[in-house]
């Protein structure tokens, strides 16, 4: 950085913290953000006996194609989405907990996100169908999903191919996006990307009429794994 | 595309509203737009207490920020830092246009790409570059849209609600090449991806806004819909933000009950489809995320609002667009009478800071007091209050702050002025007001049948043939002659 710009930009922050300071003004009480949303009546009406149900009503309502699966399935279904969909090219990460079951599920049509995204970047934005990733949580509130981009599988996995593929354990689900942000603290320890997704890509900026896929991905499909019940329960 | 030809200034904002009224299609797609916005937020705030409590903390959180802004700004400051980000401050349109111009020639760039965002509409950054030979590319479906057809937004949430989906196939159809003409949306919006797609790979800038900054994190919060701001902050080498210096946070856990005010008052919906949260660029190890990030932190006038207490609120506002969505006034004249970045009631009480009270003078005034954008506001701005403190500090020199405004005053008129000094000497007094209205109904004939701007829509104002006062006393004397 330049040096004038280097004194330009302490002559601005200078001349805008003299005038903020310049005027004393008392401190507010800072607001109990727990308080209300352990009291708020729309989460306490509630009950967490039907919180997965809930999860994938909402999801649904976003278009977010639900898939539900049990954790000796889910790579069965996960080869019959890639088949009706005809993807032919299908990215994800290693190391995750699921990067050997989709190998074996997708095998020569399963690509690793290996390179750097300026390597990768072709591929990426011309010749995948599908990114596949992990889920972190999903909030039953509102059916969204909560996604942590790691060095595994990164930011561009989930937003540039034109159908993502998320996979969710069902005892992952929390109620609220509070609850996540509060119980897993992330406040102390903010990865350089975190993001809440809630169907496929979308806009109404025409006329009001909406319509997907405006430059994200055009589908979402969620493969939940039903970890939470027995396996005869789990609907095909 | 690259200069624009619709630039209005808010000083036409009068003129502009009478050409816009008298425009029966403009008028029936804010009609339109205004309803379907209305009737969507509505469905989110059934029960009036939901919408009052969750109002309390985003209200509270607001307020407990800004008066701790300059600490917060510290704080915030040091976290990106130690991150990586480099944190510029821009006292005015000109300082912020001039970062952005060094970041661009130090990468050689002649074209950004860009996500949505008010801020660089207010310091009109796309004009301001391609003076210098860069190219900034909208990336939001509807600013792409107004981008290519030279027009400016009209809505801060939906910027091109003023178009119906002809007017976009007409457009597509002559701008975008190879393009013919549909008018279904699902293929127009695939035609804009796909010129936008090439930008976001080939973009080495992407530029966006900030919708919350977080101080004990350095997290900066984007909320959007369509996938643009995450491509522009996760594609491109380089990423800018650019946001007031109002939109910080204490706290992480701050911005979820703003962020579920902000969708649901915005869109009416629970939630966006991405609530992005950055925190730093890239780090090592990571095979995607920008390399460099800058934050440019922008006053422009803000610091003139904070400075009053009556005129702070102002700042807590989250750009939802709901006090536009339910002013009567801004669906009646449309965004672009108000010549202003940001249209409507909070347009109509930050643009005074931004620009002056001297150019802004009509906007004050552009309402009815109605009070419906104070009720929707979902961190509880008293508009309707500010509105008025602003009219009266457009008209009188001391109002009672500690320094006056820029522009303070700028509407005053000596004979207006006197016209109300005299009136209230004559109306304070029943000495000379008795004698005042005996002569003013007897002489009623002489009332002039046009009286200047009241007249132009309204009948003549003529002083009773009696007064009041004598009306009553002819009644009891005839009750005593009984």
């Amino acid at each position: 950085m330049s040096a004038t710009h280097l004194s330009e930009n302490q002559r601005a922050r200078s001349a805008i913290f003299k005038r903020l300071r310049e005027m004393p003004v008392s401190p507010l009480p800072a607001p109990d953000v727990q308080t209300y949303f352990r009291t708020q009546p729309t989460v306490l009406a509630q009950s967490s006996a039907n919180r997965i149900e809930r999860f994938i009503t909402q999801a649904k309502s976003w278009r977010t194609e639900i898939i539900e699966a049990t954790p000796g399935t889910w790579q069965e279904y996960i080869a019959e989405v890639a088949q009706k969909k005809s993807l032919q090219r299908l990215l994800a990460g290693r190391g995750t907990a699921f990067s050997d079951g989709l190998n074996r599920a997708l095998s020569n049509k399963l690509s690793w996100y290996d390179e750097d995204l300026s390597e990768i970047k072709p591929i990426l934005f011309s010749e995948t169908d599908a990114g596949i990733t992990t889920v972190r949580s999903g909030v039953a509130e509102t059916g969204s999903l909560i996604v942590w981009p790691t060095h595994n599988e990164p930011r561009s996995l989930s937003l540039v191919p034109p159908v993502h593929i998320a996979i969710l354990y069902a005892s992952d689900i929390v109620e609220t996006l509070y609850e996540a942000v509060s119980t897993q603290d992330w406040a102390s320890g903010m990865p350089t990307n975190a993001l809440l997704i809630s169907g496929p890509s979308r806009t109404s900026d025409i006329q009001r009429t909406l319509a997907y896929g405006a430059h994200g991905p055009k589908e979402l499909v969620l493969i939940l794994i039903r970890d939470d019940v027995a396996a005869a329960q789990v609907r095909a | 595309m690259s200069v624009t030809e619709h630039i209005v200034r808010p000083e036409d904002f009068k003129l502009r509203s009478r050409e816009a009224v008298a425009d029966p299609k403009l008028r029936s797609n804010f009609r339109g737009a205004m309803d379907f916005l209305i009737e969507r937020r509505a469905a989110q705030f059934p029960e009036g207490t939901v919408f009052t409590q969750l109002r309390k903390v985003g209200e509270t959180v607001r307020k407990h920020a800004l008066s701790r802004l300059p600490d917060l700004l510290d704080q915030l400051e040091i976290n990106l830092q130690r991150l990586g980000v480099n944190v510029h401050y821009a006292e005015n349109s000109a300082d912020a246009n001039r970062i952005f111009l060094e970041i661009a020639k130090r990468h050689h760039a002649d074209m950004m790409i860009k996500g949505k965002s008010m801020v660089s509409e207010e310091i009109e950054l796309n004009q301001a570059m391609a003076t210098e030979g860069i190219e900034c590319i909208e990336s939001d479906m509807g600013e792409y849209i107004l981008q290519i057809d030279g027009d400016r937004p009209s809505h801060i949430i939906m910027p091109a609600i003023h178009k119906t989906k002809q007017d976009i196939a007409k457009l597509f159809s002559e701008k975008i090449p190879g393009a013919t003409y549909t008018e279904d949306v699902d293929e127009l919006i695939a035609m804009g991806r796909s010129v936008l797609r090439d930008k976001f790979r080939d973009a080495r800038i992407g530029v966006s806004g900030v919708n919350f900054m977080v101080a004990e994190t350095g997290t900066l919060a984007l909320v959007e819909n369509e996938g643009n701001g995450r491509m522009c902050t996760t594609i491109p080498d380089v990423h800018i933000a650019i946001t007031g210096i109002e939109k910080v946070v204490e706290k992480l856990e701050h911005i979820v009950p703003l962020y579920a005010l902000l969708t649901r008052s915005a869109t009416g919906q629970a939630v966006s489809t991405y609530f992005n949260l950055i925190t730093g660029p890239r780090r090592v190890g990571e095979k995607d995320g920008p390399r460099e990030m800058h934050l440019i932190l922008l006053d422009n006038g803000r610091t003139q609002a904070y400075r009053e207490e009556k005129f702070r609120a102002t700042l807590q506002c989250i750009r939802c667009g709901a006090c536009m969505n339910h002013c009567p006034v801004y669906t009646r004249v449309g965004g672009h009478s108000y010549g202003t970045a940001y249209p409507g009631p909070i347009g109509s009480i930050i643009s005074p800071h931004l620009l002056g009270l001297s150019e802004t003078r009509d906007l004050p005034t552009a309402s009815s007091l109605c009070g419906a954008c104070g009720e929707v506001c979902p961190v509880g701005i008293p508009i309707p209050e500010i509105l008025m403190r602003l009219r009266e500090a457009a008209r009188n020199n001391n109002v009672g702050t500690d320094q006056a405004l820029r522009g303070q005053a700028s509407a005053r008129k000596v004979l207006e002025a006197l016209t109300w000094k005299a009136w209230r000497i004559l109306y304070s007094n029943s000495f000379l007001y008795r004698p005042f209205v005996w002569v003013a109904s007897r002489l009623r004939w002489l009332t002039p049948k046009n009286q200047a701007g009241w007249t132009k829509s309204r009948a003549p104002l003529r002083p009773a043939p009696r007064a009041m006062r004598e009306l009553l006393a002819q009644r009891n004397k005839q009750r005593e002659n009984k």
